[in-house]
């Protein structure tokens, strides 16, 4: 038995090196400079400067110098676009990928055809359909303004990604519109795994579907729901790449990412911007654990 | 089966608005990449003269090497796929066959880090690229790509390991077989389905990995496809060129897309493997 124990961490140990060294060690060091004043040009000659990354003067939290609030800072705008942005498109994306997935769980000749196109939005690169959808949504050529003026859905031509009240709508629409395939092809594949004598039971006895699907459907899939929802909020709440080409990163749609990138990379704030992305990974952890609890909660209920 | 008529045309009017939905997109920047001149500015779906004009200047402009950069891409995600699914296989043999103490606390700890927002390491990883000579290389991408393909290659190759016959194994043990022979003899032929889908879905995840490309790599030649598509401009910087940007992505898309469809069934087990045990 000892020789077994010592075959599986010898066969364990290149990943686990691996994981310490492009993990372990950055998030440490990520954290540590946090707590410095580190320059991006040169790491080296940072100064520990305790929490002034977070609570000083210029700090994330509690900045005297926003005296608009902290949720008219950069970086609270940050913090609400990201949980928005998450909340929202994550709810609308069950709620369709549920939809999507009964309609491909249905028999009907071409359901593979379906299936394919379903799956192209997912398979192709978010920054190409950051670009694509930056070019049909273009406020002077987009084809959506051409197509919604002749129907007269507006009056006007609209500059979806650049005008602040509508930019953040704008993003968790082609989120929405890339991400529900993987929603439904997760929900597909728990739905295919009910039993099929509950439904036969419930046309025999005449119960009406929606009771049916409520009833039955919903239980049976909440569990395999949850994950799926978990998988995409994780997602969600770290988004970068789509807001950063499609709306160039704009103060009124920046995300928490966004702003870590920017300080740190673009202004050379690496210590500050250290501090953003540990608070991130902060929230993020927190979200999970307590989606965790709730998840599990609700499922007691049951 | 019910067949009453207005359910199967609702269902029939669903699919086709899905499936439109869907595609449309897509059919758009095919037809915008074929597009020239003023006739970008004329939002109708047919081109009236098509030319491949963006797809050439994509390939012949010098201060924007196209071509380089989807060889930098190709070599990088290749690279992350061989060195993630060999880590994962040995991994996963260990983590799927073997009982030891502190396995499942192991599992645990690869799925948190799958969860890790990347910027959460972004400065660690600066400093540790730069520390290595890695900065401003193509290939030094390969090992940050690790901290998201290599979890989730571990996780689903794990779930897969596991449901290999154990009579298989004992067999090997039996005729005297090793663990490297046990895993590349007996396991592999079983496996090359589930290596298939994590394969490919670790190759997809790196080709289309943007913010450490961006801040890892400045160098022009140096840079992988989407972070060479999204900086595509024209002499100003009023002058966008819509359809040479069109043109990368029909040309960055094509072959995923290929893939995605010929590997379909292989991909959604991938996907709901690494999900459903979550």
């Amino acid at each position: 038995m000892q020789n077994k124990t010592r075959t599986a961490w010898t066969f364990l140990a290149p990943m686990i090196i691996v994981l310490l060294f492009v993990a372990a060690w950055p998030l440490g060091r990520t954290i540590w400079f946090s707590f410095t004043d580190a320059n991006i040009n040169d790491p080296t000659i940072a100064k520990f400067v305790g929490f002034d990354n977070y609570f000083g003067q210029y700090g994330l939290f509690f900045n005297p110098n926003n005296t608009d609030g902290f949720w008219a800072s950069d970086w609270g705008a940050a913090i609400r676009n990201t949980l928005t942005f998450s909340l929202v498109s994550v709810t609308i994306e069950t709620i369709l990928g549920l939809g999507v997935a009964m309609l491909m769980n249905q028999e009907f000749k071409g359901r593979t055809i379906v299936r394919a196109c379903v799956l192209i939005p997912w398979a192709i690169p978010t920054i190409v359909s950051a670009k694509i959808w930056g070019w049909m949504l273009h406020d002077q050529f987009g084809i959506i303004n051409d197509m919604f003026m002749s129907i007269g859905l507006i009056d006007h031509k609209i500059a979806w990604t650049a005008e602040s009240k509508y930019a953040l709508w704008t993003v968790v629409a082609v989120d929405v519109w890339k991400t529900t395939p993987f929603m439904a092809l997760l929900i597909l594949a728990g739905l295919q795994t009910l039993p099929r004598d509950c439904y036969e039971a419930a046309k025999v006895d005449g119960v009406h579907p929606l009771r049916v699907f409520f009833k039955v459907t919903v239980p049976l899939i909440w569990p395999a729901l949850m994950v799926a929802v978990i998988f995409r909020l994780l997602d969600a709440l770290r988004i970068f790449d789509l807001i950063y080409v499609l709306t160039s990163n704009s103060s009124s749609t920046i995300s928490m990412s966004g702003f870590v990138r920017r300080e740190m990379i673009d202004n050379g704030y690496m210590g500050f911007g250290s501090a953003a992305s540990t608070a991130l990974f902060l929230i993020i952890a927190v979200s999970v654990l307590l989606y965790i609890k709730l998840g599990r909660v609700k499922m007691g209920e049951d | 089966m019910k067949q009453n008529p207005w359910y199967l045309a609702m269902l029939y009017v669903a699919a086709v608005v899905v499936s439109l939905f869907s595609i449309f997109p897509f059919v758009y920047a095919i037809s915008t990449s074929l597009k020239t001149g003023s006739e970008l500015f004329n939002p109708s779906l047919w081109p009236n003269n098509a030319s491949v004009a963006n797809y050439i200047s994509l390939f012949t402009v010098a201060e924007q090497p196209f071509g380089r950069h989807l060889l930098n891409s190709i070599m990088v995600s290749t690279a992350v796929v061989v060195l993630s699914v060999f880590l994962g296989v040995t991994a996963a043999y260990a983590l799927g066959r073997i009982h030891f103490k502190g396995k499942a606390l192991l599992l645990i700890t690869v799925l948190a880090v799958s969860m890790f927002p990347q910027v959460a390491v972004l400065a660690g990883m600066f400093e540790m690229v730069r520390a290595l000579g890695l900065y401003n290389r193509a290939f030094g991408l390969v090992l940050p790509y690790m901290i998201f393909t290599l979890p989730f290659t571990v996780w689903v190759l794990t779930t897969f390991m596991k449901q290999l016959p154990k009579e298989l194994e004992e067999a090997a043990i039996m005729d005297g077989c090793g663990p490297w022979r046990i895993i590349g003899e007996v396991f592999m032929p079983l496996l090359w389905p589930a290596l298939v889908s994590t394969g490919l879905l670790a190759f997809i995840a790196a080709w289309n990995e943007f913010l450490f490309a961006l801040t890892f790599v400045t160098d022009n030649d140096q840079r992988t496809v989407p972070v060479s598509i999204s900086l595509i401009s024209g002499a100003s910087a009023f002058e966008i060129p819509w359809g040479k940007i069109m043109a990368a992505s029909v040309v960055v898309t094509v072959p995923l897309i290929i893939l995605v469809l010929v590997f379909q069934r292989k991909i959604v087990s991938g996907l709901t493997a690494g999900a459903v045990k979550g």
